[in-house]
């Protein structure tokens, strides 16, 4: 299986997402980058909103990842409660 | 009573499929005259769907946030004297080839997407190609923006408008967005949405900006992550446009083909200036274009080319040439900038000892048997006060219109060059891939503007080199070109920074 990954920029607001992250994919692996942080996993990765509002202690919109985001790869499904990215091999 | 608030799916439905209309007294095929020429076949355009399910509410909520805190940086950028801040006077150079070379290709894109989204039958493409085009658009403004306070205190920022279609390596990325923009909406979407944004503006726009953090400065990584997060939804976006074309039928597949094997050859080449931007132009290293292209040509174009075999898509046609090339191309590249630093619009230098020994770790295989004794020899003669200018024009691609400055990548020591002949003419090519492009479509390429080729045929003034490229190209001699050693700019800022 391939490695999807996601990149955000290393900033306050990002720390608690890249937590919500791990917590929510245990085998991730986080690498940080002058500026931005690389998150990648084997075949699956998923952001979920209830997490990331459990980390920041208020409201999140899942469109609010856009602000951070860096780049990502692998096919993207989003809705209300949570950005998935999977490769299908 | 209040309104049941729509969710994502309820929202992006209802603006891609009802807001669109039938065509009752008007031939639909008229309405969209470029939508079958290339050969593409659409069953169903209610297929087409954006993962991220944006709609244009949240598209101008979520952007005009970004705007927000982009120039809120740029302010504090320019009122903080942040310019003062980076590594080095050397690194400004990257930067000016930035706003020269690339800057102008965010307005190309801007006006690529403006097109094509009129020119499909579908309205969920036409919505993603409208923000698209105000994303590209919000680009080339920012970028110029942040630009802006380099070109108070630094050579070379001042023309690049005029430039563009001018300086002979400016021409390597416009030509590449011309061909694209003159291509059909589906060639361009899968030239600039899929195999330019998929794959390739991530090595532009993720690992030199994370360089640019890593050189203080502060206003390039942030209009470029802010315009990455554009580029996130680009990315998808494109991807999505392929898995639909295909879906839609199996006709499309070879033609889809022929076009990534195209544009990732094109793309790659555009890169090569970036490959040298990388390796040469950064004073603190992040990663070498070699690692650069390896994280994401090799293993993310990988696994999404694994994750379209299913359609029967395979690898680009010269990916095995790309995979030799990331050895060479950063110092091929920048070997022949620097040899031909008087007829640039930034400068060149000779990389440090410290440098060299960091090109030598990250590249065992060719820096020291290829390129670290060109670099001994340049030292050499500019001990000797002969700094090394190659006072010839280059003889530049009819496809890509590089110079022929790469090797035969199994034989670095042997200049690359092919042949065709087309009614009667003969062009030149840097590689294959080239010349089986311009091959594929001799009558577009034989069009193509091709600086040497018009400054010999008198067409950019001269007859002087120093006239055409003052007069002609708007470039500032004795300011904005040769060696970075004696250069205004390495004066200034040596004032600036209280060092002799």
């Amino acid at each position: 299986m391939s490695k999807v990954y996601i990149a955000l920029q290393d900033n306050d607001l990002s720390r608690y997402i890249v937590e919500a992250i791990e917590e929510d994919n245990p085998d991730v692996t986080v690498i940080h980058n002058p500026a931005m942080i690389r998150i990648e996993n084997e075949g699956y990765l998923v952001v979920n909103r209830e997490t990331v509002e459990e980390k920041l202690g208020r409201d999140w919109d899942m469109q609010e990842l856009h602000l951070n985001l860096i780049t990502l790869g692998g096919n993207v499904d989003e809705d209300d409660d949570k950005l998935s990215l999977s490769w299908n091999a | 009573m209040a309104a049941k608030k729509l969710n994502l799916k309820e929202k992006y439905s209802l603006l891609t499929r009802d807001l669109d209309w039938d065509f009752s007294y008007q031939d639909r095929k008229e309405a969209f005259p470029f939508e079958e020429f290339e050969g593409i076949k659409i069953t169903d355009w209610s297929k087409w769907e954006d993962p991220f399910r944006l709609t244009m509410d949240s598209y101008w909520k979520y952007q005009s946030e970004k705007e927000k805190k982009l120039y809120a940086i740029l302010d504090a950028f320019a009122q903080n004297n942040g310019q003062l801040n980076v590594t080095d006077a050397r690194y400004v150079n990257a930067i000016k080839i930035f706003l020269t070379a690339i800057s102008p290709q965010e307005y190309q894109a801007h006006q690529g997407f403006a097109h094509i989204g009129r020119q499909y039958g579908g309205v969920g493409a036409r919505v993603a190609c409208q923000m698209q085009s105000l994303d590209e658009l919000r680009h080339v403004q920012t970028q110029v923006h942040a630009m802006s306070q380099y070109n108070k205190y630094f050579d070379g920022f001042q023309n690049w408008s005029h430039m563009q279609d001018r300086v002979w390596y400016l021409s390597v990325p416009t030509s590449f967005f011309h061909d694209a923009r003159s291509a059909g909406p589906f060639e361009f979407l899968v030239a600039i949405g899929f195999s330019f944004e998929y794959v390739l503006t991530n090595l532009l726009f993720v690992p030199f900006m994370s360089g640019a953090a890593y050189n203080g400065d502060m206003a390039t990584v942030t209009f470029g992550f802010s315009a990455q997060s554009d580029e996130a939804r680009h990315m998808t976006l494109g991807l999505e446009v392929i898995k639909f074309l295909l879906e839609q039928h199996e006709d499309n597949v070879p033609i889809v083909q022929k076009w990534i094997d195209k544009w990732f050859w094109r793309g790659s080449r555009l890169l090569t200036v970036v490959a040298m931007m990388m390796d040469y132009m950064l004073p603190n290293k992040v990663m070498s274009w070699k690692e650069a292209w390896e994280i994401y040509f090799e293993e993310a174009g990988g696994a999404l080319f694994k994750d379209l075999a299913r359609y029967g898509i395979t690898m680009p046609k010269y990916a095995d040439q790309m995979e030799k090339e990331k050895e060479h191309a950063s110092h091929q590249a920048w070997w022949t900038f620097y040899t031909h630093g008087q007829a640039v619009g930034f400068h060149t230098w000779i990389p440090t000892d410290e440098e060299l020994d960091w090109l030598s770790e990250k590249y065992p295989d060719t820096f020291d048997k290829y390129y670290r004794p060109r670099w001994e020899l340049a030292r050499e003669l500019e001990e000797k006060g002969e700094r090394f200018y190659d006072g010839h024009l280059p003889q530049l691609c009819s496809t890509c219109q590089l110079p022929l400055l790469f090797t035969e990548m199994d034989d670095p020591m042997l200049l690359a060059h092919r042949e065709s002949v087309y009614n009667g003419d003969h062009y030149h090519f840097c590689s294959d891939g080239c010349k089986d492009i311009f091959d594929d479509e001799p009558e577009k390429y034989v069009q193509a503007w091709l600086p040497v080729h018009e400054i010999l045929k008198g067409n950019c003034g001269g007859p002087e080199l120093a006239e055409i490229l003052t007069d002609y190209c708007g470039i500032n001699l004795g300011a904005d070109n040769l060696d970075i050693k004696g250069s205004p700019d390495e004066v200034r800022w040596k004032k600036w920074k209280g060092v002799a």
